[in-house]
């Protein structure tokens, strides 16, 4: 990075991708060019900064200038002010939401400040489609070190010490996985890297393969050499092309520098990895799913045992950890097991990553050392609710976990204390809920996706998911009994209790939490027929009041079924029985005369 | 061996390390109820997915329910299979599968032998919650030939694609679609016509439901009987004598032969017969082929191609016109015994009481329900008019006898009606796999050699194991016989020959696990291979007392060739009693 | 069942056992071929299916039960523009349900049909991982972020 005195850094995540992060670099090169700047100032695209409710994001260095919601067309006047007169842009700069002021670079920003970043380390950071910057940010030297130093034992000690467990969700010690790998004979092992991120609401592991693929590269490397493999997969969503795209060119740089492919540095150890493509199965995040998936049959999982470290992909030993497992590795690597165990709780160290998404004002990715709270990442991280509403509760591990509400605000994140409360650490979604959201809906949508996603091979899930879906449908509709909630919940508990695979025994799981967490809503729905978040359709009105109305007919005009009757300057009614709820009424009113109830 | 102790109910007991609890538990006397699973160790066919979580039970320490089928037992494991918690589950997970399952039981084809209904009745399911707004997966019902598939009824326990594709290696079934909408069925959900299926029915032997089941041809017959302007005519194949008896509550591998011929005679048909006479038949005309390829093999005769196949089994013939149709030559030319029935019935009898061929029903009961196929081919008929009209399963004779109020448990043994009911013990071991060519052999040793078998049980020939082979003394000439039963196990002996490595003379082919005795109409073994191993020892017996046990000693097969045809593998013979094949692959794929 | 017929022609075969042979005509890459297949066809129709099947040496009865099984392959051409919008738990709690009512209500088809004149296609899919975005909304290759109803004439205007 010598070369040039400034860089300009813009993320191409996903995210700001969408948001025309591209035009944007070109735009910026273009005017480079036109200055005559390209000598000094180099236009880097990055992976995900992780603020991504605030991209397309640009930062330039060395100044560590953080500009925000840059359009294309603002390309000309970073490039005038900044570059060339030194004044930085003031209207592009983040905003304090408390103190109004601006905030110039992000270590001084809320969504920065509490982070710890180790398996995002490099995302935002380097040019993910050139490896020299990864080598230049100690990249490579991990595997370097293990190779000539160290032994495949040493090695797994080393991540056992360090208390690592998987960040897939199952949270399984990672060293003991490899023990485990490693002890099966076999002539060949497979080393496979589970990036079918399928959560919906989720985008950590998508986001460190954008910006950081080598990190999980060199990581699979390790693992092979401490298992005995030379081969190693990434399973990986068809639906992620950019991620696709640069570990294409990741793993092509990592070949032609002699890092991946045979007798890698100068040893007699070989390794190499290739892609497989998901095609859209939630359930092949199971493992065993996962492999039959690569084995080109249907993503259906069967029962443990036989685990994969026994018999797994083409019914070889094959050890599978998740991109965030591996993006970890070679950092505990080089700064040693003390260093990772020092970070997170008793039971859960180092860091994880969370995306962080729903009714929050800072939407993105982020990375805290495990055992910080819920408030400290929904309120100071994540800046509190959209639209100044009221926090109603946060659903983590996505559709397999569970909702938490105020009283477990405080509540330090772990794997342990998240099952506690009832919901799971999952891949690692946070989807936060405001007052307007309806626990039986969430429910239902959950349940939803859950159906959806079944594979259909167990009965509880493909049937008792089903049927779960559809009496909340019946509470949504105003058609429940209080008999229903104890179905509910005993359907719910076989589900759990007997299906084949952690898709079906954890899919009751945001029904269960929500129905302990909410009773009084899910009584209100049964009850009183009534949904007191105003989301279920069937048990809201629209009722106009007498008061207010001035009879002016434009709700009786705008109504798609003559449902209103009245004369003119007189009272308006809503006929309930004709009334479709659609709400054109009450958008349209300009007297506030009509309400929900 | 190594051992493992465990408590299952509070009863201890110590099983062999890899014992699942299920088996465990069935040495405790204890049966814990399964609904997927299935296991006919003795063929070595096993299906446990895991998907129906009926046999699910407690073990201490473990989070959730243990399936039983495919949980192995570990040292000091703690099993309790009949808690609170575990019979809630059981219930909840059969009103799950009773939820999504069409409830016309009354008139379901597989109505009293139902496992689901079994299984229904077991746990004691009284009502089914939420039903009344539980959306049923619903699918298009397919009728082949021989086969209904009504998915409807399908609940996943993936009997039917283990046995179609892990056994059998035909492919034609698959789970398709995920989740709710899930079944199993062809490609593009089309029907069975126009996939690789055989017609073996291995399909429809295991489903435990309705989703299932044979095509009935039962009313057709019983319209033929009762038209006074039709001679009806029945053959019975030899497996259906040692397997009818189940159906009327007998003890497996009871031989009911006489029994079956009476309640046939009772049923109305002018002329039971005996398809083991046909069975005879086929000796001469496969047998005579084989020494005729085989000599001219010996004298260097590159066209004479070696091993020759057997060509008894529809199925098996299905399997290779689709899977090996540049091998059509290699198999023998010969007609199954059905058809060579139907031919020789619908000529030479037909002749011999002086009516005309239309006039003449020819009603087949067999095993099978490839057969149904079969007697449908083109081929098989003479201005349309085929020589088998109608194809029945054992099953569907019970149910065609419990419907005519006929109590065959105490009816008298009648005889067979001559000429073509008279047999030997050659054509009754058709029925067992190894069968037909131990048949063959007794002929064939003494054409060949010209000298007398001292002994007829080549016992080296028959067993379960699917693939068996066996090198035969004819008199200096080694003769190496391979057999394989299970179209699978079939498939690995075609593959040899295909590429050149195969050493055998003859190879008897049989699509069905067990030969006919398992085939897909018998009457159903719900999983138990014991009962498919008692119809083989029964198959034996019968031969045993048979007082002629070589085809070519039969005096009305010898009569038939006096008469009418001539000599085995005359011109006569070739028009009526061989057939030629196809490529079958060509006929149904969807055009490109 | 398929309900569409198509005629291969000698070209679109030679491509698939191209693509076939890219894979070693490997049982176990059938993912990856029906990947490439789908890129090029724009669906995978039974006929193609039943190529792959003969090179691949799989039953065809399996190719369709993989087919059926991941929603990303589909049997059904898309239209020209095919309109997908995010479902995920992000977009969903942000209003997605709304735009994809829209949608509907616009071009006068469900989810998972084409338009008349086979222009437009909808489809709703899981996270995309834009969450910064919700609701999203692709078009082609094109996303659409924070889309509200009252957006979506507008972007259908685009691609009059």
């Amino acid at each position: 990075m010598s070369k040039y005195s400034m860089h300009l850094l813009v993320c191409g995540g996903t995210g700001c991708h969408a948001a025309e992060s591209d035009a944007i670099v070109c735009n910026l090169r273009d005017e480079l060019e036109a200055k005559v700047l390209t000598d000094k100032v180099q236009v880097i695209k990055t992976g995900c900064f992780g603020f991504c409710e605030k991209g397309p994001i640009v930062k330039v260095m060395p100044d560590n200038t953080f500009y925000v919601q840059v359009k294309p067309e603002d390309t000309q006047t970073i490039i005038d002010e900044h570059i060339i007169k030194g004044r930085k842009v003031t209207r592009l700069l983040f905003k304090d939401p408390s103190t109004k002021e601006a905030v110039s670079d992000s270590k001084h920003m809320d969504f920065y400040k509490k982070q710890m970043r180790i398996a995002l380390r490099n995302c935002g950071f380097i040019n993910p489609e050139n490896i020299d910057e990864y080598i230049a940010r100690d990249g490579y030297q991990a595997l370097g070190k293990v190779l000539t130093e160290m032994t495949p034992d040493q090695v797994i000690r080393e991540i056992k010490e360090s208390g690592q467990r998987g960040r897939g969700g199952g949270g399984f010690s990672t060293g003991l996985k490899w023990e485990l790998a490693k002890k099966s004979v076999s002539d060949e092992k497979y080393v496979v890297c589970n990036a079918d991120e399928g959560d919906p609401g989720a985008f950590m592991d998508r986001s460190v393969l954008e910006g950081d693929p080598h990190s999980v590269l060199e990581a699979m490397a390790i693992c092979g050499y401490c298992i005995g493999s030379s081969t190693g997969l990434i399973y990986i969503r068809a639906e992620y092309p950019l991620a696709i795209q640069r570990l294409k060119i990741a793993i092509n740089q990592a070949r032609e520098n002699g890092l991946l492919g045979n007798n890698i540095f100068g040893t007699n150890f070989s390794f190499d990895i290739s892609l497989k493509y998901g095609a859209g199965a939630f359930v092949c995040g199971e493992e065993t799913a996962l492999i039959h998936s690569m084995e080109g049959l249907r993503g259906e999982p069967t029962i443990k045992p036989p685990f994969p470290a026994e018999s797994g992909y083409l019914g070889k030993p094959t050890n599978v950890n998740n991109v965030e497992t591996f993006a970890s590795i070679p950092a505990i690597i080089l700064k040693g097991a003390k260093w990772y165990s020092s970070i997170g709780t008793e039971k859960s160290k180092g860091t994880k990553v969370f995306a962080l998404a729903g009714k929050i004002n800072n939407v993105g990715l982020i990375e805290v050392p495990m055992g910080t709270t819920l408030r400290e990442v929904i309120f100071e991280i994540g800046g509190g609710i959209k639209n100044g509403k009221k926090f109603k509760g946060v659903q983590t591990g996505g559709p397999s976990g569970g909702c938490l509400t105020e009283k477990h605000l405080d509540t330090p994140i772990d794997f342990d204390n998240l099952i506690a409360a009832g919901s799971m650490m999952g891949s690692g979604a946070m989807i936060v809920l405001d007052e307007d959201d309806c626990m039986v809906s969430m429910a239902k949508f959950f349940l939803d996706f859950t159906v959806e996603e079944s594979c259909g091979k167990c009965a509880p899930c493909r049937i008792g998911n089903k049927r779960l879906h559809e009496l909340l449908g019946q509470i949504c509709e105003g058609k429940g009994k209080i008999q229903d909630l104890d179905r509910l919940k005993n359907m719910s508990v076989v589900i759990k209790d007997t299906s084949l695979c952690g898709l079906g025994q954890s899919s009751p799981n945001p029904v269960l939490s929500m129905m302990e967490n909410f009773r009084d809503e899910y009584l209100a729905h049964v009850t009183d027929k009534k949904c007191p978040a105003g989301q279920c359709k069937s048990l809201m009105k629209y009722i106009i009041n007498a008061e207010n109305c001035v009879g002016c007919t434009a709700c009786a005009r705008v109504c798609p079924v003559n449902a209103i009757t009245g004369e003119r300057k007189e009272v308006h009614l809503i006929n309930q029985e004709i009334c479709i709820k659609c709400g054109a009424c009450y958008e349209k009113c300009k007297f506030d005369a009509i309400y929900i109830s | 061996m190594e051992t493992v102790k465990l408590t299952i109910d509070n009863k201890e007991i110590e099983v062999p390390r890899g014992t699942t609890i299920l088996k465990a538990a069935k040495e405790l006397g204890i049966e814990i109820p399964t609904l997927c699973y299935m296991d006919l160790h003795d063929l070595n066919i096993e299906n446990k997915p895991g998907g129906c979580r009926i046999c699910v039970a407690e073990v201490q320490g473990r989070r959730n329910l243990a399936p039983t089928c495919s949980t192995k037992c570990e040292p000091g494991m703690v099993v309790k299979t009949h808690t609170a918690r575990v019979l809630n589950a059981r219930r909840t997970v059969m009103e799950f599968i009773l939820s999504d399952h069409p409830k016309d039981c009354l008139i379901c084809p597989k109505s009293g032998t139902c496992e689901l209904q079994d299984m229904a009745h077991r746990l004691g399911i009284r009502e089914i919650p939420g039903q009344e707004f539980a959306e049923m997966s619903t699918y298009r019902q397919d009728t082949s030939p021989s086969i209904i598939r009504e998915l409807n009824k399908c609940i996943m326990c993936r009997r039917c694609e283990m046995m179609c594709n892990d056994v059998q290696t035909v492919g034609a079934l698959s789970a398709f679609n995920r989740g709710f909408t899930a079944a199993v069925g062809p490609a593009f959900e089309q029907n069975l016509e126009y996939s690789s299926c055989t017609y073996c029915g291995q399909c429809v032997a295991v489903c435990p439901t309705g989703a299932l089941t044979e095509v009935n041809h039962v009313p057709q017959v019983l319209k033929a009987l009762n038209d006074p302007t039709k001679t009806v005519v029945v053959q019975t194949a030899p497996a259906v004598r040692a397997a009818l008896g189940e159906e009327f509550g007998m003890e497996p591998g009871t031989l009911v032969t006489g029994k079956m011929t009476a309640a046939l005679r009772a049923l109305g048909f002018d002329y039971v017969f005996d398809t083991d006479f046909a069975a005879d038949l086929t000796i001469m005309e496969e047998g005579t082929e084989l020494l005729d390829r085989l000599s001219r093999h010996l004298k260097g005769d590159k066209s004479a191609r070696i091993p020759i196949l057997t060509s008894c089994c529809p199925g098996w013939v299905n399997f290779f016109e689709y899977y090996y149709p540049d091998m059509k030559d290699v198999p023998s030319t010969a007609k199954s015994p059905q058809q060579m029935f139907g031919a020789v019935a619908k000529s030479y009898f037909a002749e011999k009481i002086g009516i005309n061929r239309k006039d003449m029903v020819v009603v087949s009961i067999m095993p099978c329900l490839a057969k149904k196929y079969e007697c449908q081919r083109d081929e098989f008929s003479v201005d349309g008019n085929p020589d088998v009209d109608y194809s029945i399963s054992t099953r569907e004779l019970a149910a065609f006898i419990r419907q005519a109020n006929i109590d065959i448990r105490n009816l008298h043994d009648e005889d067979f009606d001559s000429p073509l009911g008279e047999s030997t013990g050659a054509g009754v071991i058709f029925g067992a796999t190894g069968g037909v060519i131990e048949a063959a052999c007794r002929t064939a040793y003494e054409i060949f050699t010209g000298k007398k078998l001292d002994r007829l049980d080549f016992t080296e020939l028959r067993g379960m194991e699917g693939v068996r082979s066996a090198t035969l003394d004819f008199n200096g000439t080694p003769i190496k016989i391979g057999i394989a039963h299970g179209l699978g196990n079939a498939r690995k002996l075609l593959d040899d020959v295909k590429h050149g490595r195969s050493e055998f003379t003859a190879i008897e082919v049989m699509a069905c696990p067990g030969g006919c005795i398992g085939g897909g109409g018998q009457p159903l073994h719900h999983g138990d291979s014991e009962i498919i191993k008692a119809r083989a020892a029964a198959i034996y017996t019968e031969d045993r007392k048979k007082p002629l046990r070589k085809s070519h000693e039969n005096p009305f097969i010898i009569k038939l060739y006096e008469e009418y045809l001539g000599k085995p593998g005359s011109e006569k013979s070739h028009h009526l009693l061989h057939t030629h094949y196809f490529d079958r692959k060509d006929k149904i794929l969807v055009k490109k | 069942m398929s309900s569409i017929k198509i005629e291969l022609r000698k070209e679109d075969v030679d491509f698939i056992k191209e693509t076939c042979s890219k894979f070693n005509n490997d049982s176990q890459e059938l993912i990856n071929v029906l990947h490439g297949c789908q890129e090029h066809f724009g669906y995978l129709p039974a006929e193609v299916q039943e190529v792959i099947s003969e090179y691949l040496n799989v039953p065809v009865a399996k190719i369709y039960g993989v087919v059926t099984f991941y929603s990303f392959f589909t049997m059904i051409p898309k239209g020209k523009h095919p309109i997908s919008i995010c479902m995920g738990t992000a977009c969903y709690v942000r209003g997605a349900e709304k735009v994809l009512e829209e949608f509907k209500k616009e071009l006068g088809i469900k989810v998972g049909e084409s338009t008349k004149d086979n222009k437009f296609s909808l489809s709703s899919l899981r996270c995309v991982g834009a969450c910064g975005l919700a609701p999203v909304v692709l078009v082609g290759d094109k996303t659409y972020g924070r889309v509200a109803p009252d957006d979506v004439k507008g972007i259908l205007k685009e691609y009059e």
